[in-house]
């Protein structure tokens, strides 16, 4: 039986997925994208909470034992629902040990090492440094509320055409106003011009061996409205697969493989990392926010403004010192979450303690406006697991869209709550100063801990034992098949990812051309930004044999 | 009127009412109204819509719905056994208000072989207060959406999008952390 071939085949079109595909189609190689998800465009993208609008298509939520995970689902991944908050790593991240007693990032990767990659991504996605006027009402609260317990506070560089941008914080349903700086906007229509496809509503299931060095991978479509349903499917053998569906779905297509492709490392569907994520809902006395803080808007409110803005717009980030012992360094970021998943996990005090529903919770409910969330990235210590892979996909799924169930396993270890305990602490300690909020973190107690950050569930390194890709992204025991997204970061950054999980998929890129090359396809390493800019090019030049294995 | 001898579908949605009118509740839409407590003045989320929301099979729980109204009531016969109250009709809205609070707390606490169908139900309830996911979200404003409103989420614009033309302080108001590097990154 044949079976339609190409030359390099990636399964995800998000960071991981857009980045490879790009580099690899303007190289020359034929590149097809299979992506899960729907193909949105800007007047998809709708301002509507209603179950089947672009809030649900684009989003996938999967709730695990200990641990859910929200994440996009379209072509372009979760760049497309992302906030485009866009650090990059402190210095002493690339230095952490986490549970292994050794260095957990290559010895090949370091901040140093990364900037030239960093910078590639700059020159490639647009990323704005926000001023103070870009800062919206909430951020600038939390800016005036560190300033006030003498902390520091950062505008965050953001992904963001701010001239473009109406601050309505819808971006987790996409962008209407194409302000934010998706993929599809750079990577994705670059990758289309060099002839790469993108298929969506393409789930791949599993990876075989096939003739000729080929591998063999099986799809399955999916229904554009409900995606319980699947219409179909089939095969394309490509010779090099780039898997790049995200941290919580790469590990299940390899695991699902495992009986068709062989043993897999040890590292694959473990040392996952929810990034340490944890959020605090601050409700705010409105008066002791103008007489504490001396804040107002024109409209003569002090703050009441929970609703406007772009996601996260200023960051603490004075517990990023190296000096301090791991498990203890965390950022604390700003952000906006819209309700629903954003409300039910928030917790109010009652007579029996802390509770998330009941009378007292519907009159915080009545404060909305009067809310500030503080999103917590701290060090956890890379303790989920994957259990054995669902039917299809990465969870069952419940409803027509987004919410499934999936096979993440996560008990926070004795470190992780440590992290989570002192950052409690911190946004305790600045926000209910004077009187100025009442602050309560979200929580476990219902799904889990929960993460919008999934990483580390096949991450690379230099110990076998310990990751499941080389320094080079690719597969250990399995050479031609690569990972690019999240999954491949070591462990938590205290900051948010997609930076360094671009910067690391353009680092990839070279030795997937290479292992192209090896297999007798005709590619070149060397294509500009999506934009035809080189000096990203030029700076890593140097780079290039370090990554390359002649 | 309710009717004498409630049929099984009356008896299911007064009970479905009841839980959503634990996790978010409200004010009672008739004196004789059963399922919802009273306790909370405003509508809550049987006001909102909560089994509206539950019904729409595009939640994945309609099918279920039956079930989980027995489930409730088997669970809420067995919490007034063990606290020696007798109820009559369908037990779960017998319960008074700070019972049924109890039993959904035990329901939905970690450990509970049945946590994830309570909390997914719990779920949908929130999702028809603080969003209205069973209605188009401008519509639901304008109509004056007993949560949506209660939370005082603004009117989009005639469009039904939504802008925020002033949305800064526009002012420094904080010091930058010293070791940020000129990308505007930890250093
Ligand atoms: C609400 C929200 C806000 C966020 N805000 C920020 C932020 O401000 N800054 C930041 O740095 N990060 C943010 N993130 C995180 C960021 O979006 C992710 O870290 C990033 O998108 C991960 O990139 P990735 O390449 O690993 O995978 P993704 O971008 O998740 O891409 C994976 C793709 O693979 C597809 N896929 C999955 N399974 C299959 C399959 N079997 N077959 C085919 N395709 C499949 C998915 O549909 C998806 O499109 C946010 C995330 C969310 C959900």
């Amino acid at each position: 039986m044949s079976h339609e071939r190409t030359d390099v085949l990636v399964v995800g079109s998000g960071f991981g997925g857009a980045i490879t595909a790009y580099h690899l189609a303007a190289g020359g190689a034929k590149v097809v994208i299979l992506e899960r998800g729907p193909w949105l465009t800007t007047t998809d993208f709708e301002h509507n909470f209603k179950l089947g609008s672009s809030y649900t298509r684009a989003f996938d939520f999967v709730v695990g034992d200990g641990m859910s995970i929200l994440g996009g689902n379209c072509v372009g991944g979760g760049s497309v629902v992302y906030f485009a908050a866009m650090p990059r790593a402190p210095r002493f991240v690339f230095e952490r040990r986490g549970s292994i007693g050794r260095r957990m990032w290559p010895a090949a990767i370091s901040r140093d090492s990364l900037d030239p990659w960093y910078d590639r991504v700059a020159e490639s996605i647009s990323i704005t440094q926000q001023g103070w006027e870009d800062v919206s009402y909430a951020g600038g609260l939390w800016a005036a509320a560190c300033d006030h317990a003498g902390r520091t506070a950062n505008p965050v560089p953001a992904a963001i055409d701010t001239g473009s941008c109406t601050n309505c914080n819808w971006m987790m349903a996409g962008c209407r106003f194409d302000a934010k700086q998706s993929l599809l906007v750079n990577y994705l229509p670059a990758a289309l011009a060099h002839g790469a496809q993108i298929r969506p509503l393409h789930e791949v299931q599993s990876i075989a061996r096939a003739d000729d060095g080929y591998y063999r991978v099986d799809y399955s479509h999916v229904d554009e409205e409900d995606y319980r349903v699947v219409t179909g499917g089939g095969t394309i053998e490509a010779k090099i697969v780039v898997l790049a569906a995200g941290a919580g779905a790469t590990p299940v297509i390899l695991q699902r493989s495992a009986g068709t492709l062989g043993d897999m490392p040890h590292a694959v569907g473990r040392y996952f990392s929810g990034n340490g994520e944890r959020l605090n809902t601050a409700v705010f006395n409105e008066d002791r926010v103008r007489e504490v803080l001396g804040l107002s808007r024109d409209d003569g409110l002090a703050y009441a403004a929970n609703q406007i803005g772009k996601g996260p717009t200023v960051a603490n980030w004075d517990r990023l010192d190296g000096s301090l012992p791991e498990y203890t360094r965390f950022s604390l970021e700003q952000l906006y979450f819209p309700p629903g998943l954003g409300t039910i996990l928030a917790q109010v005090a009652d007579e029996e303690g802390l509770t998330w529903f009941g009378p007292r919770k519907k009159e915080m409910l009545k404060d909305w406006q009067s809310w500030l969330i503080i999103f917590q990235m701290t060090e956890d210590d890379n303790e989920g697991v994957f259990g054995p892979p669902p039917a299809r996909g990465n969870a069952d799924r419940i409803s027509q869209q987004m919410l499934g169930l999936g096979r993440l396993r996560y008990q926070p270890t004795e470190n992780t709550w440590r992290g989570w305990n002192l950052a409690d602490a911190e946004v305790k300690d600045i926000l209910e100063r004077d009187g100025l909020a009442t602050v309560t973190p979200w929580t476990n107690d219902l799904i889990g801990a929960y993460t919008v950050h999934p990483l580390a569930s096949c991450r690379i390194g230099d110990d076998p034992a310990t990751s499941a890709l080389d320094d080079r992204h690719e597969l250990r025991g399995h050479p031609g098949i690569f990972v690019t997204d999240g999954s491949a970061v070591p462990a938590g950054l205290t900051v948010n990812p997609a930076m360094t999980i671009a910067a690391l998929a353009e680092r990839a890129v070279p030795g997937i051309v290479e292992a192209a090359r090896a297999r007798g396809i005709d590619v070149k390493y060397g294509a500009p930004a999506p934009d035809g800019g080189t000096g990203g090019r030029r700076g890593v030049a140097d780079l290039l044999p370090t990554l390359t294995r002649s | 009127m309710r009717s004498p001898a409630p049929d099984e579908y009356q008896i299911r949605t007064t009970t479905l009412e009841a839980f959503a009118d634990t996790i978010l509740p409200g004010e009672k839409r008739s004196p004789d109204d059963r399922a919802v407590a009273g306790v909370s003045p405003g509508g809550g989320a049987v006001a909102a819509g909560a089994v509206e929301l539950l019904e729409w099979d595009a939640t994945g729980v309609s099918e279920g719905l039956d079930d989980f109204a027995r489930l409730l009531n088997e669970h809420a016969r067995a919490y007034a056994a063990e606290k020696g109250l007798s109820p009559e009709g369908p037990a779960f809205v017998t319960l008074s208000f700070a019972e049924r609070t109890d039993l959904v707390r035990r329901l939905t606490a970690p450990g509970h072989p049945e946590k994830a169908m309570w909390i997914s139900l719990a779920l949908f309830c929130y999702m028809a207060y603080d969003s209205g996911a069973h209605l188009d979200t401008a519509e639901a404003l304008a109509a004056g959406h007993p949560g949506l409103t209660a939370m005082g989420i603004t009117r989009p614009d005639a469009d039904g999008l939504w802008r925020f033309r002033k949305f800064s302080y526009g002012r420094a108001l904080a010091v930058p952390h010293p070791n940020t590097t000129p990308s505007g990154s930890p250093a």
